[in-house]
């Protein structure tokens, strides 16, 4: 059982970040614009919300810190995503290549900061972060120590997210807006809807969360950041397509994807897994490979948002 | 001069050179804010740190050679309307099977050895730019997301069979290809020296260059050349014309993968005493062949002069850090460059108007230009 507890303790680090970046991108695509910055802006956040703990360690104690970091976070994916937002929206450049230039950006940026103002590029910090048990509910049997012993506030601010974006997609007027732009701009248009608007809302909201989920993949697996988050960014690309751009497969996948990036990582402790003999890379390929093969059978009809990835020309309606 | 500025060539170079002083600007901007003494210092080291000797000159050149192969990879995909983001893949697959075959197969004598390793390259490049041809050709799959899974695949499955096959564990890397193997040198080493260190500058870079010729010819002088650019231009019409649309895309990829893949051989084949290392980042030289491409225009010929200069500006970063300035300083240049060659349409667009602003010879480009214009501020 123990082992288990662990497990999904363990998974729950690798899933959440990946949730919340993978419905960042969700609410991008949803309103037509693709967003693969998303590794990038998850690199910028994660920077500056540890930057910020390495900062104001000591000044306040721990939990305030971890979410006034997290706000920062926010603010600065925010920021670059406005960067993407003008040229896929605006200035109607190839979505891909702004993106590509944003990932490019972010690391080399986050170093070249980091060595000016420390001296070397990672940034320190201490985790004083962890829940051991959140009172009450961590004495639950079974789900006590599964869901509410070793966590992280944070776990919970991303099942609240997962909660939120199915509200507002799908409850909402916004939310529909939102996806009439990404299904047919035009159509959204010619009611009124401002699609321009509506696009920097999704790229922004996008750009907020993957930024928060940058700092949030940090957290509970480093004590310091060294300026990647380790393909994070595109592998929760993967988990938005093998979720089929919605909410709740959305997070049946990350947990999936969480759960073999947990095995790769902790395998060699689980004597069931080193009886296997499988190599931790092969659990490291396999999301890669199953939505590759996901992508083969549903190409035909995929559930992708029509509009996603074309500039919306007014002068074309 | 109004003609020369219509031209569609034209057009793209002046866009590319804006977003290279564009590229510029910034990084002057970004130094002058991190270390405004050294900035100045620094800018210029970057702007001639290239020229500074025979050496550096040599290594511009050794470094430009992977980010060619790559560059005229996307650039080659591009002409047939795909993406190649999988360039990082296909080099990393092309590197661990030419390494391999450089390690393990030494009963092939000398020369032989090293073009069967340069064969295994492109293959091993060519099959994992073929997955993606083929799921967008019967598919439907987006070349940017299969592009972007097989990059990973690619990552740990390189990982893997270096640590199972080739593996220096006193080094943490692949061991190193044998002599035998090696590109040769062609006296390059006795024209690239200063201070008694020669360059690792070798014969790669010639067959780049010679990759990008024959690329050059395929595209603009043959019917192969020809559909592909077709079903670039509209997959609709080329197959109305009788061009075999699902074909030409998967012959695109292979091609544009066995130049990313042999672009990784060129790289590890060079005899200057590099393995591969374990590493969970995808290979840098997969990525930069996306502004080598976009600043060479996706032509050919243009994407040899990108790669030398991104790797020119790459050597003068290294020279920079004599100051102690980082020199991830490049890699931000050449983002900004890369976000802003993305405007190209704008540019265009831009450019024609400026052109045509008194003789209306597009009167199509008018009246929607006017309107996007009005989008954008609102």
């Amino acid at each position: 059982m123990d082992v288990l507890y662990f497990v999904v303790q363990q998974m729950m680090y690798f899933s959440i970040p990946l949730l919340i970046v993978a419905l960042g991108g969700l609410f991008s695509e949803r309103s037509g614009v693709i967003n693969i910055a998303l590794e990038g802006t998850m690199v910028l956040g994660a920077f500056a919300g540890t930057f910020f703990i390495n900062q104001m360690q000591g000044v306040l104690p721990g939990q305030p810190v971890l979410i006034l970091a997290m706000l920062i976070s926010v603010a600065t994916g925010m920021l670059i995503s406005l960067v993407h937002a003008y040229a896929a929206i605006n200035m109607k450049a190839d979505q891909t290549i702004s993106g590509t230039a944003i990932n490019i950006f972010a690391p080399a940026f986050v170093i070249f900061v980091a060595r000016a103002i420390q001296g070397v590029q990672q940034v320190q910090f201490v985790n004083q972060f962890r829940i051991d048990s959140v009172p009450i509910l961590g004495k639950i049997p079974v789900i006590g120590p599964m869901f509410f012993q070793n966590t992280y506030i944070t776990t919970y601010i991303g099942v609240a997210i997962l909660i939120v974006t199915w509200l507002v997609l799908y409850k909402t007027r916004f939310g529909l807006r939102l996806r009439a732009c990404g299904e047919h701009p035009q159509a959204a248009d010619s009611v009124g809807i401002n699609v321009y608007k509506m696009r920097y809302a999704g790229v922004l909201i996008s750009g907020a969360l993957a930024g928060l989920g940058g700092l949030v993949f940090i957290i509970p697996i480093s004590t310091n950041f060294n300026a990647t988050v380790s393909g994070y960014g595109f592998l929760a690309l993967a988990v938005l397509i093998f979720g089929q751009w919605k909410p709740w497969k959305i997070a049946g996948a990350a947990l999936f994807f969480g759960l073999m990036k947990t095995i790769s990582a902790v395998y060699s402790g689980i004597p069931f897994l080193v009886g296997l003999g499988i190599s931790s890379n092969i659990y490291k390929m396999i999301p890669y490979i199953a939505t590759l093969i996901l992508l083969a059978f549903t190409g035909k009809n995929s559930q992708a948002p029509k509009a996603e990835g074309i500039p919306y020309d007014k002068g074309s309606r | 001069m109004k003609n020369l500025l219509k031209k569609e060539g034209t057009a793209s170079f002046f866009s590319a050179a804006a977003a290279v002083v564009m590229g510029l600007i910034i990084g002057l901007v970004v130094l002058l804010i991190a270390s405004p003494n050294k900035a100045f210092g620094g800018f210029a080291l970057i702007l001639s740190g290239g020229l500074s000797d025979m050496k550096n000159f040599g290594q511009v050149l050794y470094y430009a050679t992977p980010i060619i192969m790559t560059g005229l990879s996307v650039a080659f995909a591009n002409k047939t309307g795909l993406f190649n983001i999988g360039g990082a893949g296909q080099y990393m697959m092309g590197s661990f099977a030419a390494v391999y075959v450089g390690i393990e197969w030494t009963f092939l004598p000398p020369v032989l050895h090293c073009l069967v390793a340069l064969l295994a390259a492109a293959l091993a490049g060519a099959i994992w730019g073929l997955v993606p041809g083929l799921m967008k050709a019967y598919c439907n799959v987006n070349e940017v997301i299969s592009c972007i899974m097989m990059n990973y695949i690619g990552l740990n499955l390189v990982n893997l069979l270096v640590r199972q096959t080739i593996f220096d564990s006193t080094r943490n890397q692949s061991y190193w290809p044998e002599e035998s193997a090696e590109l040769p040198k062609l006296g390059f080493d006795k024209i690239f020296v200063a201070g008694g260190t020669p360059s690792s500058v070798n014969a790669g870079i010639v067959i780049a260059v010679l990759a990008g010729i024959l690329m050059y010819v395929i595209i603009n002088r043959t019917k192969f050349g020809y559909e592909l650019k077709a079903c670039g231009l509209n997959r609709e019409a080329a197959r109305y014309a009788g061009i075999n649309e699902k074909k030409s895309i998967v012959m695109s990829m292979i091609i544009a993968g066995a130049l990313a893949g042999l672009g990784g051989a060129l790289y590890y084949l060079s005899g200057a005493g590099t393995g591969i290392a374990i590493t969970e980042e995808l290979a840098a030289e997969g990525f930069n062949g996306i502004p080598v491409a976009l600043l060479g225009m996706s032509n050919p010929i243009g994407a040899i002069f990108a790669g030398i200069f991104i790797s020119y500006l790459k050597v003068g970063g290294q020279a920079m850090q004599s100051l102690g300035l980082a020199p991830q300083i490049i890699d931000i240049i050449t983002s900004v460059i890369i976000y802003f060659a993305a405007f190209a349409l704008f540019f265009k667009l831009l450019l024609a108007k400026i052109t045509t602003s008194k003789q209306t010879t597009n009167a199509n480009a008018e009246p929607a230009l006017k309107k996007d214009e009005k989008g954008g501020t609102a």
